[in-house]
């Protein structure tokens, strides 16, 4: 666990970046630190590895306070992301990789066939790893990032922006391997970002940073959207909240209704489209116990017919959901 | 340290032949010549290059192939085919004065930023509009700093051609080591090196004064 | 000319062998004297406008001054190639302590911040990261000056010791264009072989540059 304890960051300047800031980043899960520029998020997250030295407060990690501790050991144990990499333009994407561990004393050879398994781990292929940064895209820059700060193992990782300077479609990829990565390795991660959606989508837990280096609130994604602590919160999580806190909410307790007689089905109960006078239109999608609220809404929307389709296991239909039903789901679920 | 020859009042009459200051503005005079005839060739044939990217090949290695020349040999040699005089020398050195020029005009060209460019062109100005009010003006610190260069090349190779029988510094410095007069020397020595510092001085607010400050706030 | 150099391969070859030493000398001493300098200028962010602007007074006093001056700074004789040698190395020296302070700076910052990060430390940092990634503007540097050392020596003809230039000084007292021409042919050659000598070290201790610019 990572503990900020009544953390005060004042520049030489005068500005005052983090003020009184008290916060903890649970072991093995991912706390995103979000706000508008100059909310003192960035600043937090470089004290936990001592590129920056609180004012006053103390930075601890599980109990330890990292000013006590060597700066360059504490910092070989902590990895580190930052925008568009930083990766070393004089070294192959092996040799990035191997950085740390050579650091910590591995030989050469250990530390660039570790390297090499990683690459996979990440998503790249094995072949880039000859190449130099410059020959990479940006996305694979980032990817090499994210593989150059797993080297040494290290349980906690920092990243600050790590996907902001990719495009969408890239970032969209990176977000779906973050994630997949998280699950098998439970860092302890503090991740920096501006953007909230984002932020709700990969933090297990999310602290909201106002300007002035205060925090606004710190919450799940899921408390944050059903439950802003003030309208500043509100407005910075966005108009359409509502809507976007169904993305948690799963279709497992959802009531459906029985499959209706105009849903044309194959030889295995799969559905395959509604039968309308003189043709079948298809369903446009289907949706399983696990999916989001979101999802189904959404497909009950796009549906000609206004009806979200449940499958099975199997992908047979086991039953709707309409408009109305999935209203009545939200009625009843906020009056309990 | 014998400072006698440099502190002799007599050495610094304006009206005697000879005198300090006399020699000065002679050294002057034929830096002057030198830098504004090979200005006068470099300059076009560089922002030409520049701006057509015909004939790069030329423009880039001019700097380079011009450094490797030895000055003296150039100066021996001229002299040696043409005989002694002016002329030659001068073609000695406007030789020096044009790759520096040629490279720099290039470069600052290069060195722009095409998206700037594009934007003269997309708001209507034509070709010697696009060069004389948007990339001669930008391209100008890099410009002067070959100028800059050339300055100093040619104040340090002035000194020397007074080997070859040209008037100015040089002569105290090649007449005072003929006669082992060594307090000469050194005054030679000291006027010309406070001259080249002082000259280079002058270019370095010459070009603060016509760069845009625009240009200057990088970073 | 081929007949000169035939009846004079002793004489050229010795002025050649003189030129060769009394140029790439003081890059050496140069270069590993202008390395500190420059990592200060760097270390010490006052420093860095001050030794920009010595350094360019340095360089900007001509040779045959320095030349001259030297004796008196140094005790040496005026006739000694000590001189030569001392003077080209100061000029070296304002060169390349300005390209290495340079280099130094134009390191990507989040490179730095990488390394740090990563747990190294000051020394290794530099080592490791820093100078690597500053090489190819620091031998851009080291190709100036030594191109323009091995076509100053000349001038220390002018004073008795100058290598290939004092076959330019005998040329022109005999009034003699063969030895004139060798001597800047041999000259220009010279400068040219080292140039390329440096460009091959360059491609082959900073391979990465050759992919420079191939995204953005």
């Amino acid at each position: 666990m990572i503990t900020f304890d009544d953390v005060v960051k004042v520049y030489p300047g005068g500005g005052t970046a983090v003020d009184h800031v008290s916060l903890e980043l649970p072991t093995g899960r991912t706390t995103v630190l979000v706000g508008p520029s100059g909310c003192g998020k960035t600043t937090s997250l470089r004290m936990i590895n001592r590129l920056i030295s609180p004012t006053s407060g103390r930075v601890l990690i599980d109990g330890q306070d990292v000013a006590q501790q060597d700066e360059a050991l504490l910092r070989r144990g902590i990895g580190y992301v930052i925008q568009h990499a930083g990766l070393f333009p004089h070294r192959t994407v092996l040799d990035n990789v191997a950085t740390v561990p050579v650091l910590v004393g591995k030989t050469r050879r250990e530390a660039r066939a570790a390297a090499l398994g990683l690459l996979e781990r990440v998503g790249l292929d094995p072949a880039l790893a000859k190449r130099y940064p410059a020959q990479l895209s940006g996305g694979q820059q980032q990817r090499v990032g994210v593989a150059r700060a797993l080297a040494a193992d290290p349980p906690i990782m920092l990243m600050d922006e790590p996907f902001s300077a990719v495009d969408p479609v890239v970032r969209e990829g990176l977000h779906r391997e973050f994630l997949r990565l998280q699950q098998d390795l439970g860092k302890t991660i503090a991740m920096v970002t501006h953007d909230i959606d984002e932020a709700i989508k990969l933090g297990d837990v999310v602290a909201i940073f106002r300007q002035g280096g205060t925090l606004a609130q710190v919450g799940t994604p899921q408390e944050l959207l059903a439950d802003p602590a003030d309208g500043f919160v509100a407005e910075f999580v966005g108009r359409d909240r509502g809507l976007r806190s169904l993305s948690f909410d799963t279709a497992a307790d959802l009531p459906v209704k029985p499959v209706p007689d105009d849903l044309e089905l194959d030889g295995a109960g799969r559905p395959v489209g509604w039968r309308k006078t003189n043709e079948t239109v298809p369903t446009g999608g289907t949706f399983t116990k696990t999916d989001s609220l979101r999802l189904v809404t959404d497909l009950a929307i796009l549906s000609p017919v206004g009806i979200a389709v449940r499958v099975g296991e199997d992908g047979a239909a086991d039953g709707v959901v309409r408009h109305r039903d999935l209203v009545d789901h939200l009625e009843a679920r906020r009056s309990s | 340290m014998n400072l006698s020859y440099l502190f002799d009042i007599t050495h610094w009459q304006l009206d005697t032949a000879g005198s300090i200051p006399q020699l000065i503005l002679s050294h002057l005079w034929y830096v002057f010549l030198a830098l504004a005839i090979g200005t006068a060739i470099a300059l076009p044939a560089g922002l030409y290059i520049g701006h057509t990217g015909r004939g790069s090949f030329l423009a880039i290695n001019a700097g380079n192939a011009g450094r490797s020349l030895p000055t003296l040999g150039l100066l021996m040699l001229m002299v040696t085919l043409l005989g002694l005089g002016l002329l030659p020398v001068l073609i000695a050195l406007t030789v020096l004065v044009i790759p520096p020029i040629l490279t720099s005009a290039y470069a600052g060209l290069r060195s722009l930023d095409q998206r700037v460019v594009d934007a003269a062109r997309g708001v209507g100005m034509r070709p010697w509009q696009v060069l004389f009010k948007v990339e001669l003006p930008m391209a100008l610190p890099v410009l002067m700093s070959g100028v800059r260069s050339a300055a100093l090349q040619v104040v340090a190779t002035a000194t020397v051609a007074a080997a070859v029988g040209l008037g100015g510094l040089g002569r105290l410095l090649i007449d005072g080591l003929a006669v082992n007069d060594y307090s000469r020397v050194l005054a030679g020595a000291i006027v010309v090196a406070v001259l080249a510092v002082l000259l280079d001085l002058v270019l370095a607010l010459t070009q603060r004064w016509i760069v845009s400050p625009g240009l200057r706030v990088t970073r | 000319m081929i007949t000169y150099l035939q009846n004079n391969s002793e004489v050229v070859l010795a002025a050649l062998r003189q030129h060769i030493a009394l140029a790439l000398i003081p890059v050496v001493l140069g270069f590993l004297i202008a390395l500190p300098i420059g990592y200060l200028g760097v270390r010490v962010p006052w420093l860095y406008h001050p030794l920009v602007n010595v350094c360019g007074v340095l360089y900007s006093i001509p040779s045959l001054a320095l030349f001259v001056f030297l004796p008196v700074l140094l005790g040496t004789k005026i006739l000694s190639p000590l001189n030569i040698v001392v003077a080209l190395t100061i000029y070296t020296v304002a060169l390349l302590a300005r390209t290495v302070a340079d280099g130094l700076r134009s390191v990507d910052a989040l490179v730095i911040e990488s390394a740090t990060a990563m747990g190294y430390r000051r020394v290794r940092r530099l080592v490791d990261v820093e100078l690597p990634v500053a090489l190819p503007v620091i031998l851009a540097g080291l190709r100036v000056a030594t191109v323009a050392n091995i076509s100053l020596v000349s001038v220390g003809a002018l004073i008795g010791v100058g290598g290939l230039g004092q076959l330019f000084t005998r040329g022109f007292q005999l009034f003699y264009l063969e030895p004139i021409l060798v001597g800047i042919i041999l000259s220009v050659l010279l400068a040219a072989v080292a140039d390329l000598i440096i460009v091959l070290i360059q491609r082959a201790v900073t391979p990465w540059t050759r992919f420079a610019g191939s995204r953005a």
